[in-house]
């Protein structure tokens, strides 16, 4: 366990989640106005309606994979009678196409962006490289996943970055698990650690507001001219004036 | 029964005489700001005409408003909830820019600097989208008085609904044409299917007076409202990837001011005032089985503020006494509920529009008038309103999906209304018959075309201000205190690319706006401070300095740089009241 891999896999995790949270936080609350999409299907929509959904939802799949592969340790699955093969075999095999849809999808917003005169115009440097990242994260967590095909013990990354990434939540890293594993998994984790750490500065915050509420909200919206989350607290030093420190706020709560 | 108060407008379309003052005014106040070059909160069009964006009425081809469904419930026509999450990441049905038009503007800098050559320079027209040059085929007022007509005008979709029932229903060619202007803004529905379609819940219908408006803070781009909207008026600002949408100017209408589209008409044609309403019934009323009954439900839902028992239950909601007597006053209330002369637009959409309108009798009148009939007379304008279909099938099918029966009434009061007034203004004795015949009495007359025709300013605008005891809530005053940054904010771009940071108030950001096209190198008045006025500031009465350029009489002293032309307060006298109308 070398002094690189305390710093990589000890201290790394915990600096990126802190920006991640910290990052995050002091965006919604100093940047919520431009907390949004910045959909630019106004320009540009028939490369758009293959491309985005494309990304999106291989994504999604992919997303639900990290979850189980990282979250689900294997003496469970194993306890529940999947074979380390059967459970590789579907895991590979929607990986990949996922992946691969998210690649392709990808692939053909990248270049939707380049070749549409205005909605190359509208791409910040912030875009640029939040897509340079991204693809390196999907690249290679595809190569990972397709490196695994080989099947080789060191691969099974069940027993490498699983472990390693639940012990990050107890306080316990288990740097020597991730230490053990390829360099395919360790770049994989670095990037994704990255596109993390830039997530909260980048459009990829609109994920985080995904809006499930909409299953469940009546559909015409009122609100108060007072009250309601349209107004908003006095700024210091404009507080009005009350008995109650804090009473404007518990009426504008209700 | 929840009584709720809605602001709302009446405009009254013979008296629009296309000018687009409301159109530019409401530009210069709202949308003066990159990303929402294209966007018209006000906008005017000629129909027949295909309108802005090309073709919005034609809902089979954009997906908005509400349907009833096979239960008899309202659903949006785009799709329901899990459609719209399903759809999200490319929303099937998004007017394309070029569907309202490419903004640009011109080279005027090639006019000047083009080397000495054989021929003229010319200022090409530049993209303010992509920055290239391009060639304008499309904008907001293309087809305006029936430009292109023949070719443009038939792909109008009223003028195509018109059509299927007979081919030579509607005419272009130049004889049998006809045209009006119809003024746009968003409708503030009483059930707007573009808070409905928002996914994010930024948009809301305010309590008080229902105005629409969006949630900067709370958008997030999803770019769903633009569909849900039938009337497509809301807008997507490509700069901020936020949604924007006509906000009836509440800055204004909060302190008892009218909209800047109202304010500035030239025909003097707009009305504003409240309407009592009851909130319960607005779905079971948007969804009746026959689109022709949508316009008396609609009307059914408008209750009376003289009734004793409306005005116990407003009490009971909490409506102020000064609402109520607005409510009272209302002249928008007046022409829609008690004269019937006002119509929703499009009231198929299942929306309840809250913005009406006075169908125009003039096609009618002057088709007589060229046939040599007198166009004033009753019995001439009664028969004509029925033998000239034409117009009223094209204005049933605008405001009451298609039904005749109500447009050939209010066409007929009005036509009474001008026989009877004639009589009154030529001393003649007066025909009351002609009263009769569209169920009025002579004075009930007078007092719609007192209403329609000399109203003043107190008496077009009756808005009641936000309640007293909530002045220091008001939006503005809230935001403009909350504002990091101070002066500069506005063009400066924020710390993620432009459009990040906190949503400059409107009225710091129109200051800022104004601040910086005063202190540029302007053509119209260079180097002068103070030399533009904020329309949006503005409550119509009096000169405010500025407004004009100041006299040139008096050259600046020599070496006195800082007050240039002797400043503006000295050179535009003080508010006069002579400009009160
Ligand atoms: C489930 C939650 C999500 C929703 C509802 C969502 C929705 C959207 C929408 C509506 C757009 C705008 C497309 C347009 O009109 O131009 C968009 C763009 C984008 N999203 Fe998402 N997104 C989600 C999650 C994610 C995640 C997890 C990522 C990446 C890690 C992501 C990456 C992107 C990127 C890169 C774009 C820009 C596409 C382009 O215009 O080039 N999204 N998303
Ligand atoms: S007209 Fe206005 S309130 Fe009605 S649906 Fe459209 S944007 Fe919403
Ligand atoms: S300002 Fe008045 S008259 Fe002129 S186009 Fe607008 S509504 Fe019509």
């Amino acid at each position: 366990m070398s002094i690189l891999d305390v710093l990589l896999w000890g201290v790394l995790p915990y600096v990126t989640i802190a920006i991640l949270v910290g990052g995050t936080v002091w965006r919604y609350r100093y940047d919520k106005f431009g907390w949004t999409t910045r959909s630019s299907e106004l320009h540009e929509s028939r490369l758009l309606r293959i491309g985005s959904p494309l990304f999106h939802f291989g994504l999604l799949v992919v997303i639900v994979g990290h979850v189980i592969g990282l979250l689900i340790p294997k003496s469970w699955t194993d306890a529940a009678g999947l074979s380390q093969d059967a459970y590789h075999l579907q895991a590979l095999v929607l990986g990949a196409i996922a992946g691969f849809c998210t690649l392709v999808g990808v692939g053909i917003l990248v270049y939707r962006r380049r070749t549409t005169g205005p909605v190359f115009s509208a791409t910040t440097r912030n875009d640029k490289l939040m897509y340079a990242v991204l693809i390196a994260a999907i690249v290679a967590g595809l190569a990972t996943t397709l490196l695994g095909a080989s099947g080789g013990e060191e691969h099974n990354y069940r027993l490498t970055v699983s472990p390693w990434f639940r012990s990050l939540f107890v306080l316990q890293p288990d740097i020597e698990a991730m230490a053990r594993s390829g360099l395919a998994f360790q770049l994989h984790t670095l990037i994704g650690l990255t596109l993390f750490a830039i997530w909260p500065f980048t459009r990829l915050v609109h994920a985080f507001t995904a809006p499930v509420g909409y299953l469940f909200r009546p559909y015409i919206v009122y609100r108060s001219r007072t009250g309601g989350p349209a107004s908003r607290a006095p700024r210091r030093g404009w507080e009005r004036v009350g008995t109650a420190p804090g009473g404007s706020s518990a009426r504008r709560g209700r | 029964m929840k009584v709720m108060a809605q602001m709302g407008m009446v405009m009254n379309l013979d008296k629009c005489i296309g000018c687009h003052t409301c159109s530019v005014t409401c530009k210069q106040a709202w949308t003066n700001r990159s990303g929402v070059e294209y966007v018209w909160f006000n906008n005017v069009e000629t129909r027949p005409g295909q309108g802005y964006p090309r073709r919005y009425q034609d809902q089979e081809q954009w997906k908005g408003g509400w349907v009833r469904n096979r239960r008899g419930r309202l659903a949006l026509k785009a799709g329901g909830r899990w459609r719209k999450l399903l759809t999200i990441f490319a929303n099937p049905v998004l007017p394309n820019i070029r569907d309202y038009y490419e903004p640009w503007t011109y080279d005027y800098e090639t006019l000047t600097d083009a080397p000495l050559g054989d021929d003229f320079p010319v200022a090409q027209p530049t993209s303010l989208i992509s920055g290239q040059s391009m060639a304008v085929e499309w904008s907001a007022n293309w087809d305006d008085d029936l430009g292109g007509g023949p070719e443009i005008g038939p792909r109008d979709p009223i003028v195509e609904r018109v059509r299927r029932e007979s081919e030579d229903k509607v005419r272009f060619d130049f004889e049998r044409a006809f045209m009006f202007y119809l003024p746009r803004i968003c409708e503030h529905c009483l059930n707007p299917s573009c808070v409905a379609s928002c996914p994010s819940g930024a948009m809301y219908k305010r309590a008080e007076d229902g105005i629409v408006l969006v949630d900067q803070d709370q958008c997030r781009g999803w770019r769903m409202c633009v569909t849900g909207c039938p009337y497509k008026k809301v807008y997507f600002n490509h700069r901020t990837g936020k949604a924007e949408k006509c906000t009836f100017c509440y800055p204004r209408v909060e302190v008892g001011l009218p909209t800047v589209c109202s304010e500035t008409c030239v025909g003097r044609l707009r009305y504003i005032g409240l309407f009592l309403y009851d909130a319960d019934r607005v779905t079971e009323a948007a969804s009746v089985a026959d689109e022709h009954d949508l316009y008396a439900a609609q009307l059914d839902l408008l209750l009376d503020p003289h009734d004793p028992a409306v005005i116990a239950a407003a009490r009971r909601e909490g409506i102020a006494e000064d609402w109520l007597e607005a409510a009272r006053r209302s002249p928008v209330y007046k022409l829609a509920k008690t004269y019937r002369v006002a119509l929703p637009l499009h009231p198929e959409f299942r929306t309840m529009p809250m913005v009406w309108y006075i169908p125009p009798l003039s096609p009618v009148v002057d088709r007589l008038t060229e046939t040599g009939h007198d166009g004033e007379d009753a019995g001439n304008l009664f028969g004509a309103i029925d033998a000239l279909r034409i117009p009223v099938e094209y204005l049933a099918e605008l405001f009451t999906a298609g039904d005749p029966e109500p447009v050939r009434g209010v066409l007929q009061k009005l036509a009474a209304m001008r026989s009877y007034m004639r009589d009154v203004t030529l001393d003649r004795p007066r025909d009351e018959s002609a009263a009769a015949a569209v169920g009025m009495t002579g004075a009930e007359i007078l007092e719609m075309y007192r209403l329609l025709a000399i109203a003043k300013y107190e008496e077009r605008y009756v808005i009641p201000t936000a309640y007293e005891a909530q002045a220091h809530h008001l939006e503005e005053i809230g935001c403009s205190l909350d504002v990091d940054g101070g002066p500069g904010m506005v063009a400066a771009s924020g710390p993620f690319g432009e459009a990040s940071g906190r949503a400059t108030p409107v009225s710091v950001e129109t200051f800022h706006a104004l601040r910086t096209r005063q202190t540029s190198d302007s053509l119209a008045d260079p180097g002068e401070r103070g030399a533009r006025v904020n329309l949006l500031n503005w409550d119509g009465k009096g000169r405010p300095p500025g407004m004009f350029p100041p006299p040139r009489e008096t050259p600046p002293a020599p070496g006195n740089l800082t007050a240039g032309g002797g400043g503006p307060e000295s050179a535009v006298g003080a508010p006069t009241s002579e400009d009160r109308r």
